[in-house]
């Protein structure tokens, strides 16, 4: 069982000559194993910076982040130890592959760097990862990223991520530029590898209905501060700030549609 | 009054009554470029160049730090021969600023030499040129500088204007035969500057006696503003000219048309096209007009590259430029005039790299912009 | 997974093609090639492969010691003795010209080489690091920019008396380096905030390989070309320098053989003396350009494809500016006749006006 607590993060970006950007203002949420929680929140919101700071892209200005109660180290076997814990799978499939190599190289390398399996095994280890992720090895492994589509690229993304084992992952708006048939695909995938794994996942996105589908909590954010934070159903159907209400009467649900087209043409009748 | 005049007196008299909408009244406008428009007329982008004078003061700087250091890092003997050369006919002080020049004074410390050394520049000391008979180097400069400046401005202008025009032109007509000016105008650009210009003289001058062959003015003829003489500095500038705008036409065409090829897949300009507007216009004004502006940023560059080619043209056509006076004074082994020219060359490439970057920034919306 | 969501999955799966074999690093160096494979690049490189065979075969290939004099056999125009003629002491163009392919291309090359690294190593870095680093390295090759090249050489080549080959190559080299710094740390910063530099990051590669073996395959395209463009800066940098006599004439390379012209009245009436340096230079250069051309149109495909796509349509009587896509309705003959291409009912508009 891993914790991640996230505690009173706050994070200040000073622009030259206009002053400074609160990114995040006070955030806090704690990410178990087996728990997923939905991150939501619009652009600006500072849902990607969260995702910076958990892989130590950036750090905190005030606040800290504890992985099982001590602070993240800074560099060294600590911080190396740490990144293999926690993995993150990017938003754009096109952009998180590097173009110039091939599939086997994008899956090997956290296996080598890591040294999850002995060297003997990396190969069968690197199979095993994309039949996980339901990708044919023998007709992907050798392949470039722009010879695979954008579902199958962020499938690699995933399986890379999976790689090292780690008991955290952080899916940084994973399905936002896919096409909307292989949405529920991926979504499901992710799904399925919690479970199996019993991974903590941090779904980061801007769609609050796939959050419901898919996390145990959500935190929605507004401008770098988390304005409602609670179990999933609980801050859908009783949203207790106004941003939250307006999210929800945002975002289209077939149900409320028919049942208001409904209830208006029985009145009009 | 215009009827016209009066009603637009009416809007305007209309808008000022209303409170303005700032950032103080409405806060969904604070750091948006909205509360920037309310100050009107032309913002300075101070910050861009003033970013860029500290660059060209540091490169100036560098440069003539360079011209320091390079007399102490070379061979010692043949500024011994210099000062030999020149012994007798210099004034103490004359000689003093030499022995700075040249670092010959191993006794006085290196820092307090550097010291000296950049109080004799800002006196205008340049050191003293043997090459042109004891004279100060600054007033030898003086003399061939105009030249130089005549010759490299026309034929930077002339060349830009051409090419630039030519580029836009193929690329908006791409796919058509004049697709193939661009590796012509690439070949030319790759010929040496002095071979062709070799070559020129050998055809249009001495065999076709189109131009004359060298020098700025006929030999013996007195400089004047009068009619004859202008129309001789011209005849002879007209070779020259020439062949340094061929040779540097390839760069300009070729940058232009690459920069229209992008420019022409955005989308603007499909919806300029499909509002209807008509092709020259769509062309000139939305085209070109958005391609040229990295040409003018490589302008500056291209700048150095000009310059080295006008001092071989000089060279070639005997002209009487900077260009000719490096030349002999490299054979002459001239150093204090060597060391002369290229601190004027420096300064000179770095004040036109400011106006370039002046012109850009007032053309390029987007740096002004980038100040608020 | 319910079975619908498998069978779309099993769909999106790639089983068609049967799956490439293993890569090795000569199938990929092999592939990075390809930047090299169109017409242009190709036709570049070959002039370029017959210029350094004749460096290298020069003794087998010139008939004559280029500086053995002829006395009796001065300035004669091209025959089959001398192919190319005689100079002014007799001594043979076409050899002079044989052996100055060694000067040119030895140079060249050493003063690229030493041009690409020192600007692999300032421009990556500098786009690589950020902050007063990163500004500190751009400032400088900017230094090396905005100074006209050519009088720098000029002051530095003349204090030397005699100096060697790799002397005279490292002085052209340290005027040739900024361009190519300043391309790659641009380059290297877009690259530096791309989603899979930061994932390699996250998955904690090491500095050293994130460079070598995820950046720079990157930016091998770039770094071609910089050498390309270096390598013609440098031939004519290295022929004008000895055009104009500062570089010692021991050194024989076409610049020399120019520089003796000029200076024994070869022009105009001794064409065969200075007209095949200037075009041999020319050719090199245009050479070089080619290769540049073709690296162009591999990275940026809207070059390759903007000439063809115009000229396709306009064969078919489409105007690619025309404001308006035309709709083409098939003739009446054209069910009969199965070419579809009659302009014949062609409701193409003319731009509006």
């Amino acid at each position: 069982m891993t914790t991640l607590e996230f505690k009173n993060v706050t994070k200040i970006y000073n622009v030259r000559g206009s002053g400074q950007i609160r990114a995040l203002d006070d955030v806090s949420f704690t990410l178990r194993s087996h728990q997923t929680i939905g991150l939501v929140g619009q652009s600006g919101s500072g849902k990607s910076t969260i995702a910076k700071i958990l892989t130590q892209l950036e750090t905190p200005t005030h606040g800290e982040v504890l992985l099982d109660g001590t602070p993240i180290p800074r560099g060294g076997r600590g911080l190396r130890k740490y990144r293999q814990q926690l993995r993150m799978v990017f938003q754009d499939p096109f952009a998180s592959l590097n173009p110039y190599h091939s599939i086997r190289h994008h899956v090997e390398r956290p296996l080598r760097l890591d040294k999850v399996v002995p060297s003997g095994e990396i190969d069968a280890e690197v199979r095993r990862l994309l039949e996980r992720v339901k990708l044919d090895p023998d007709a992907v492994m050798e392949r470039r990223p722009h010879e695979l589509s954008g579902g199958q690229r962020q499938r690699v993304a995933i399986a890379r991520a999976l790689a090292s084992r780690p008991a955290l992952l952080v899916a940084d708006e994973p399905v936002s530029m896919l096409d909307v048939s292989l949405r529920l695909g991926v979504l499901n995938l992710l799904a399925d590898l919690q479970r199996e794994q019993g991974l903590g996942v941090l779904y980061i996105t801007h769609d609050l209905a796939t959050a419901r589908h898919f996390s145990d909590e959500i935190m929605v954010l507004n401008q770098g501060r988390a304005v409602e934070y609670g179990p999933a159903d609980d801050v859908i159907l009783n949203p207790k700030d106004p941003y939250t209400r307006e999210l929800r009467a945002a975002s289209p649900d077939p149900e409320e549609f028919f049942r208001t087209a409904a209830t208006q043409a029985g009145g009009a009748r | 009054m215009s009827a016209e005049q009066t009603s637009a007196e009416a809007v305007d008299r209309a808008s000022a009554e209303q409170p303005a909408v700032t950032a103080a009244t409405d806060p969904t406008l604070v750091g948006t470029t909205a509360t920037k428009a309310e100050h009107g007329g032309i913002r300075v982008p101070w910050r861009f160049i003033g970013s860029r004078v500290a660059f060209y003061a540091f490169t100036a700087w560098a440069a003539i730090t360079i011209n320091f250091f390079l007399p102490r890092l070379m061979k010692g003997d043949a500024v011994d021969a210099y000062m030999a050369r020149s012994q007798g006919q210099l004034t103490p002080d004359a000689e003093k600023a030499l022995r700075i020049l040249f670092g010959l004074d191993k006794s006085i410390p290196l820092w307090q030499q550097y010291l000296t050394y950049w109080g004799n520049l800002l006196h205008g000391d340049l050191g003293v040129s043997i090459s042109t008979g004891m004279a100060p180097v600054g007033q030898a400069i003086a003399a061939a500088l105009p030249w130089t400046l005549g010759l490299v401005g026309v034929a930077t202008v002339i060349s830009f204007i051409i090419g630039t025009v030519l580029g836009a032109v193929i690329g908006w007509k791409r796919g058509s035969r004049l697709d193939s000016l661009v590796p012509i105008t690439t070949f030319l650009g790759t010929v040496p500057y002095f071979w062709l210009g070799l070559i020129f003289i050998a055809v249009f001058a001495t065999l076709l006696g189109w131009f004359p062959a060298g020098h700025a003015y006929e030999v013996g003829v007195e400089p004047g503003w009068n009619g004859e003489f202008i129309s001789q500095v011209v005849s002879h500038a007209a070779l020259p000219v020439i062949t340094i705008v061929l040779v540097s036409l390839g760069g300009w065409v070729l940058g232009m048309r690459n920069m229209m090829l992008t420019v022409l897949d955005e989308d603007y300009v499909t919806v300029a096209q499909a509002k209807g507007m008509p092709d020259d216009r769509v062309l000139w004004r939305y085209a070109a007009r958005n391609a040229v502006l990295p040409q003018i940023q490589s302008f500056a560059l291209a700048l150095g590259f000009i310059v080295g080619g006008t001092i071989v043209m000089e060279m070639v056509f005997s002209y009487p430029g900077i260009g000719l006076l490096l030349l002999s004074a490299t054979n002459a082994k001239d150093f204090a005039l060597m060391q002369g020219i290229f601190l004027v060359l420096v300064l000179a490439v770095l004040i036109a790299n400011i106006l370039a970057d002046i012109a850009y920034a007032i053309l390029d919306p987007r740096t002004r912009q980038t100040e608020a | 997974m319910t079975a619908p969501t498998q069978n779309l999955i099993a769909q999106q799966a790639f089983t068609a093609p049967p799956a490439p074999r293993r890569k090795t690093f000569w199938s990929q160096l092999g592939a990075s090639m390809a930047m090299f494979s169109n017409a242009k690049s190709a036709t570049g490189l070959v002039i370029l492969a017959i210029f350094t065979l004749v460096a290298i075969l020069a003794p087998l290939i010139a008939p004559y010691d280029p500086t053995a004099q002829h006395l009796d056999q001065t300035l004669q125009p091209p025959s089959l003795q001398h192919l190319l003629g005689t100079t002014h002491i007799g001594e043979d163009v076409f050899s002079q010209m044989v052996y100055g392919t060694r000067g040119v291309l030895v140079v060249g090359f050493l003063a690229t080489i030493m041009a690409t690294v020192v600007a692999i190593v300032v421009g990556v870095t500098a786009g690589y690091l950020r902050g007063w680093k990163s500004e500190s390295l751009s400032a400088l090759s900017n230094v090396f920019l905005v100074i006209p090249g050519l009088p720098l050489m000029i002051i530095i080549a003349s204090q030397f008396a005699d100096p060697p080959l790799w002397v005279i190559a490292a002085v052209l080299g340290l005027t040739g380096w900024a361009w190519g710094a300043r391309v790659l740390r641009a380059q290297t910063m877009s690259l530096r905030n791309r989603d899979f530099i930061q994932a390699a990051r996250a998955n904690g590669e090491p500095l050293h390989r994130i460079i070598l073996v995820e950046m720079l395959p990157n930016l091998m395209a770039i770094i071609a070309s910089s050498f390309v463009g270096t390598m013609t800066a440098a031939v004519l940098g290295l022929t004008t320098l000895a055009f104009i006599g500062v570089i010692p004439v021991s050194n024989l390379n076409w610049g020399t053989i120019l520089f003796w012209a000029q200076q024994n009245n070869a022009f105009p009436d001794y064409w065969w003396w200075y007209v095949p340096a200037g075009l041999c230079i020319a050719l090199v250069g245009v050479a070089l350009a080619l290769i540049n051309f073709g690296i162009d149109e591999y990275v940026n495909p809207r070059l390759r494809s903007a000439g063809e796509r115009a000229r396709a349509m306009r064969k078919k009587g489409l105007d690619l500016n025309a404001a308006v896509t035309s709709v083409r309705t098939p003739p009446a003959s054209a069910r009969t006749d199965e070419a579809g291409a009659q302009p014949g009912e062609n409701h193409a508009k003319e731009s509006v006006r």
